[in-house]
């Protein structure tokens, strides 16, 4: 199970700018640490051209990253007092200077890259929820939301087709190949639910038209999830068995395995802050 | 409007980093050029959220319009309406085939193709022929994906769709 593990007075937790800033950094951190993960294949992909492909959905998901830390950075130094150290908040302190306990990513997305047959299920188990989840924000009431969704949700149908297609490929390969998948299943399935519970924040921004109401997206995940599972021969049972009911990275409990991907993602800026690529 | 001619003349000359045959007023990413006084701004829009190229092409600009007495300018980034292949002007278009690079086929027909289905056939930049398959989806920029012809054999980048 995560560990509780919350710092009270930590400076970038402090809800003082409501439900916007924890809302941003949401969706930036998933996007940021999948595509963090991804990167990890870059050079060790099974092929020269899939480990293009899982480089470039790296690549899209850390500019969709971007996009939602630079707003949030923005919306955090319009409130003065959240300036600490007279140091402004920029997209690179978001990622680079935030402990485990200050993300908010679901669990599935930090979850280790195991083999090809796991990282491609999470990869469609998340572009389909970022397909639904970006068709729905492109419409949000604030402009700058909708317009990162508009942009990304043209990136996530790529990423969808190709993650879909490789579900198939492998669960109507070989026998190999389809055990591989089930076991995938069996590791990844019970860090769906999260995806769809929402978090305090999520409600909020649901609330004032800024987000979506993600218990109206899981069925039409499930849906689409069911029809691809049946083409690739894969069950769906075992997705129903033991989901972990409940709200854990989005509220910043995660798996131990979040704190080697930032040890790892942050060194360079703890062993010399403030240094430039 | 003569500035703004000659404003949108330098940036004719700006070339994309890692398609350098195309200018950014070829691949349609300046979507306004606006003129204030001595104030200028120029607004561009990305084109993939992660293209790498995108900080290099801003510094460009900036550069290019320091050097020639535009002080005063500004790059504004917006990200909506999101670009699309569709922006590309028609003399970009010929140039990436110049190039070697297949340009995009018009979205409505292509973007979203059933799971396994082929693009509509995309013709080979080389020999011309249409017999051509998709090795993957992904090239070597965010905004190409790889093909091969079967009849010359050549492998080649197509402009994806988007």
């Amino acid at each position: 199970m995560p560990v509780v593990n919350k710092k009270k007075d930590s400076p970038i937790q402090d809800p003082s700018s409501g439900f916007m800033e924890p809302f941003l950094l949401h969706l930036a951190d998933n996007a940021l640490i999948l595509g963090h993960r991804n990167s990890e294949w870059t050079g060790h992909g099974p092929i020269l051209e899939q480990d293009i492909a899982i480089s470039n959905i790296a690549l899209d998901l850390i500019g969709q990253a971007r996009n939602f830390y630079q707003y949030a950075a923005k919306k955090i130094n319009e409130y003065p007092d959240r300036v600490v150290n007279s140091k402004t908040v920029t997209e690179d302190s978001l990622a680079f200077l935030r402990d485990a306990w200050d993300f908010k990513n679901c669990l599935l997305v930090e979850q280790t890259n195991g083999d090809w047959a796991k990282t491609i299920l999470r990869q469609f188990f998340f572009s389909l929820y970022q397909s639904f989840l970006f068709e729905g924000l492109q419409l949000s009431a604030d402009k700058q939301v909708a317009a990162i969704s508009e942009k990304a949700a043209k990136e996530v149908a790529y990423h969808l087709k190709w993650s879909s297609e490789w579900v198939i490929r492998l669960g109507d390969g070989t026998e190999e190949s389809h055990n591989r998948m089930i076991n995938a299943i069996d590791e990844l399935s019970k860090f769906t639910e999260e995806l769809f519970i929402p978090a305090s924040y999520e409600l909020e921004a649901a609330k004032h038209g800024v987000g979506i109401d993600l218990t109206l997206i899981q069925p039409r995940w499930k849906e689409k999830m069911e029809a691809v599972f049946e083409e690739a021969t894969l069950p769906t049972q075992k997705l129903k068995e033991k989901l972990w009911q409940g709200l854990f990275g989005k509220e910043g409990r995660h798996t131990e395995q979040l704190g080697y991907i930032l040890a790892e993602m942050q060194f360079m800026q703890r062993a010399y802050p403030d240094s430039e690529w | 409007m003569a500035i703004k001619e000659e404003i949108i003349q330098l940036l004719n000359e700006i070339n994309d980093p890692e398609i350098p045959i195309l200018s950014v007023m070829d691949l349609g990413i300046v979507r306004d050029v606006k003129i204030d006084g001595e104030d200028l701004e120029v607004i561009i829009t990305p084109t993939y959220s992660g293209c790498p190229a995108m900080e290099m092409i801003q510094t460009n600009i900036r550069k290019c319009l320091s050097e020639h007495g535009y002080k005063n300018h500004k790059l504004t980034i917006v990200l909506s309406p999101a670009w699309t292949t569709d922006w590309i002007s028609e003399e970009g278009k010929n140039k990436l085939l110049s190039y070697g690079i297949a340009p995009p086929t018009p979205k409505q027909h292509t973007c979203k193709p059933a799971l396994f289905h082929e693009q509509e056939a995309i013709q080979c930049p080389l020999c011309q022929s249409y017999n051509t398959r998709l090795i993957s989806q992904f090239g070597s920029t965010p905004c190409k994906a790889l093909y091969q012809c079967n009849d010359c054999l050549e492998p080649f980048d197509y402009f994806k769709c988007h």
